[in-house]
């Protein structure tokens, strides 16, 4: 296993299964155990080219956690960026200010671009619609948490697969360890050529579904996104199809003890809120577990772990 | 440039220039052929290569009878021999090319032309949202193992195949 200590974190695809399965153990340890002090003296970047409210909070908050200190970009509309400068010498000049830079930017493959002109780690808070590695490491934390392996696990990837980020690397990562998976979008919504072909390379077991309850009792993990009405070129199709993909008691009638849902969140309508009581609700706790991936790859990045 | 229609030429094999037979097009006293082209991709190759700024003499042959291929364009480019660089580039649209240098009416190398299993600043890449689009970023792809061309940009990402390719 290559070490940590200077790498990047810019996309799934670039870490192998004991990589991943490093990560997380990291992270369970960070959750177990504060370490107010781990990265005192270290400066973290926070270059938040776009709107930001989680993932941004749960970096800097992981960073004063771990007693290191933050130089961020409050607005983007008020950088350097936006008088034209390049993402390339906006990352040259930032990176002398600090040792590590987390970045979110509209276009995809910037973080892989400014982790080629940085000498310091870059961290990937999301380059458009490409990769979102953090919310995929939080996201596998809380399916382990929660089940107690990653190996050959039932996983439906539901809501808005065509275009959902989070759900191509999740789909990838769990590729890895041998999960089914199934796809349980509308068909103008379900999971594109490229990561399905991406997946039968690797021979992972998956399957597509238009509707949910058949599978429900079969399942481990439920893994909701929000469709987004803009996303059907019909609005009756979409008028169709939105209650299909609303979690609420009466679907969870049948499902094993150890089901659960994840949300990347936001949510908007896509869970009701009364299934929030229930044992299978997980969301919220997943967003917590951001902060303990986010202190493990600060730490590991910057050689303060191993 | 000329466009000859019927059989394939033959590159003289010696230097005896005297006893040239009569050929469809030409035979090259130095300079490049390009042979087995995909018909039809003969005039993206000489758009490619830049060649209609070439000032010596560029002759496009196309729809040449071939055993292997059905038929195939061929180009020969008068006083040039093309670098590593260039035969990259024709081979990410004409894979199936070969590549003979011709010294004193003598083939003096024959390649195989192969696609590179990482392309640098040869393919623009299709995805609008891309960085490369963006900035002054060289262009990088990988070759995907299977045998028709697919390629994956290393910035965004996103797979290609050969038809939306487009050549920088």
């Amino acid at each position: 296993m290559p070490t940590f200590d200077g790498r990047d974190v810019l996309s799934i695809r670039d870490f192998s299964k004991a990589d991943i399965l490093h990560i997380l153990k990291t992270a369970k340890k960070f959750k177990q155990k504060t370490h107010p002090s781990l990265l005192s003296g270290k400066i973290m970047a926070s270059l938040f080219f776009e709107p930001s409210t989680r993932t941004r909070f749960s970096f800097e908050s992981a960073m004063e956690r771990l007693g290191g200190s933050i130089i961020s970009l409050a607005d983007a509309k008020a950088s350097s960026s936006a008088k034209g400068e390049s993402v390339a010498d906006s990352i040259r000049i930032v990176e002398k200010y600090c040792d590590i830079i987390v970045m979110r930017h509209s276009l995809e493959g910037s973080a892989r671009l400014a982790a080629e002109v940085s000498n310091n780690p870059i961290l990937n808070g999301g380059d458009g619609a490409n990769q979102h590695p953090t919310q995929t490491f939080l996201d596998l934390f809380s399916i382990l948490e929660t089940q107690g392996t990653l190996e050959k696990l039932n996983v439906a990837i539901v809501g808005d697969l065509k275009y959902g980020r989070t759900t191509h690397s999740l789909a990838y990562a769990l590729g890895l360890f041998n999960s089914k998976l199934h796809f349980i979008a509308p068909t103008a919504l379900q999971m594109p050529d490229h990561v399905t072909t991406e997946l039968k390379k690797m021979k992972v077991k998956y399957n597509t579904h238009k509707r949910p309850e058949p599978i429900m009792p079969k399942l481990d993990v439920f893994y909701a996104t929000r469709i987004q009405k803009e996303r059907f070129a019909d609005a009756m199709e979409y008028e169709k199809v939105k209650d299909t993909y609303v979690i609420t008691n009466k679907l969870l009638t049948k499902v094993k003890k150890n089901f659960r849902i994840l949300h990347p969140l936001p949510r908007v309508n896509e869970i009701n809120y009364e299934v929030d009581d229930t044992p299978y609700a997980y969301y919220f706790q997943q967003a917590n577990n951001g902060l303990y991936v986010r202190e493990a790859l600060l730490a590991l990045a910057l050689g303060k772990v191993k | 440039m000329a466009t000859k229609k019927k059989s394939t030429p033959k590159q003289k094999p010696t230097g005896q220039s005297e006893k040239l037979r009569t050929f469809k097009v030409y035979a090259l006293k130095n300079g490049t052929v390009i042979d087995h082209i995909p018909a039809g991709k003969g005039v993206e190759i000489i758009e490619l290569l830049k060649l209609k700024q070439w000032n010596k003499i560029v002759t496009l042959g196309m729809n040449f009878k071939s055993k292997k291929m059905g038929s195939k364009d061929i180009v020969k480019i008068e006083n040039k021999e093309l670098d590593i660089n260039e035969a990259n580039k024709v081979a990410v649209i004409a894979p199936t090319a070969t590549l003979n240098i011709i010294r004193n009416f003598e083939r003096t190398k024959k390649t195989r032309l192969t696609v590179p299993d990482v392309i640098e600043g040869i393919i623009k890449c299709p995805n609008p949202a891309c960085i490369t689009n963006h900035e002054p970023v060289k262009t990088r792809f990988t070759k995907e193992p299977q045998k028709a061309l697919r390629v994956c940009c290393a910035y965004c990402e996103r797979y290609f195949n050969a038809d939306e390719i487009e050549i920088l």
